[in-house]
């Protein structure tokens, strides 16, 4: 562990560093392997002392890290704080996937029993 | 059994969770689902293992509604419930929500949004809550579906919270 954050403060870490849209299109251009500040400064319409921002804020969150090599520094991305926050809420999408889930089933239901409600005069039965 | 929508959950913000999923059918069929007791407790019933007992909805802007769901193994219950703030029916839906054992601080506010494209209904619901904290409370709470053990550990979760209410009052 790099840091004495615990779990719980790691977490909140992660998901005020994901509520910004910028950053999470960064870290969704991180995802495809390490990138420059320049080159990550290219698709948005902002400075680089701006994107710079953000990427304090990520890398204080631990979400990514840094690499020197020769000429630039690189940014990389760190799986396992993202892990853990996309964990917490997979918790919790499965826990209402299921009653959704419940849901459709119903609906199927509901709108069969539309379709087969006589609207025609017909007798009971087959 | 294949299922119709996939459920993406978000956090966004500091204190918001936002929901969406489609549904095949149209939308006045899925907000019926949403507010009419009969049809809410033969879907909003779960996980397994626990029942929606009572169901009671006043579809009206400051009109009341209320849930408790029931653990059939022990009898154990949880309710819930709140005031619906506006009701554009059947696009839109704004009510707050609270737990009688409150398990998140403070209340929050659902906004539930049905939205038809070609015979599909495409909901969202935002849920803001009061607090940072009662959001980070939610996503942190251990509720999984369908594993008898996550059951195990929200009963623990209910039983600690009625020895210990940490909810503000």
């Amino acid at each position: 562990m790099n840091h004495a954050l615990s779990k719980s403060d790691r977490l909140d870490a992660t998901f005020a560093a994901l509520s910004d849209p910028t950053r999470r299109a960064i870290l969704a251009r991180l995802a495809d392997g390490e990138v420059s500040v320049m080159d990550l400064a290219k698709p948005f319409s902002m400075s680089q002392p701006a994107i710079s921002k953000h990427l304090k804020v990520l890398e204080r969150a631990g979400l990514i890290s840094g690499i020197k090599n020769a000429q630039k520094r690189l940014r990389k991305i760190e799986a396992k704080p993202l892990a853990e926050a996309t964990e917490w809420l997979e918790n919790y999408r499965k826990f209402w996937e299921g009653r959704f889930n419940q849901l459709d089933s119903l609906i199927e239901e509901l709108k069969l029993s539309k379709q087969t409600s006589p609207k025609r005069k017909n007798k009971k039965g087959e | 059994m294949s299922f119709v929508g996939t459920l993406k959950v978000e956090a966004k913000g500091d204190r918001e969770l936002v929901m969406t999923r489609e549904f095949n059918a149209e939308k006045d069929l899925v907000f019926d689902c949403f507010t009419k007791p009969e049809l809410i407790k033969r879907w909003l019933y779960g996980p397994d293992g626990w029942s929606l007992d009572v169901c009671t909805v006043d579809l009206k802007v400051g009109g009341k509604y209320r849930y408790v769901w029931k653990y059939l193994k022990d009898g154990s219950t949880m309710g819930a419930g709140g005031t619906y703030k506006e009701i554009s029916g059947p696009d839109r839906l704004v009510q707050t929500e609270s737990f009688d054992e409150a398990w998140y601080p403070g209340e929050a506010l659902l906004t539930t949004t049905f939205v038809e494209k070609s015979g599909r209904t495409y909901i969202t619901i935002n849920i803001l809550y009061e607090t940072k904290e009662g959001r980070d409370t939610v996503i942190k709470s251990p509720m999984e579906g369908g594993a008898a053990q996550s059951y195990n550990r929200l009963e623990t979760l209910l039983n600690t919270l009625t020895e210990s209410p940490q909810g503000r009052k």
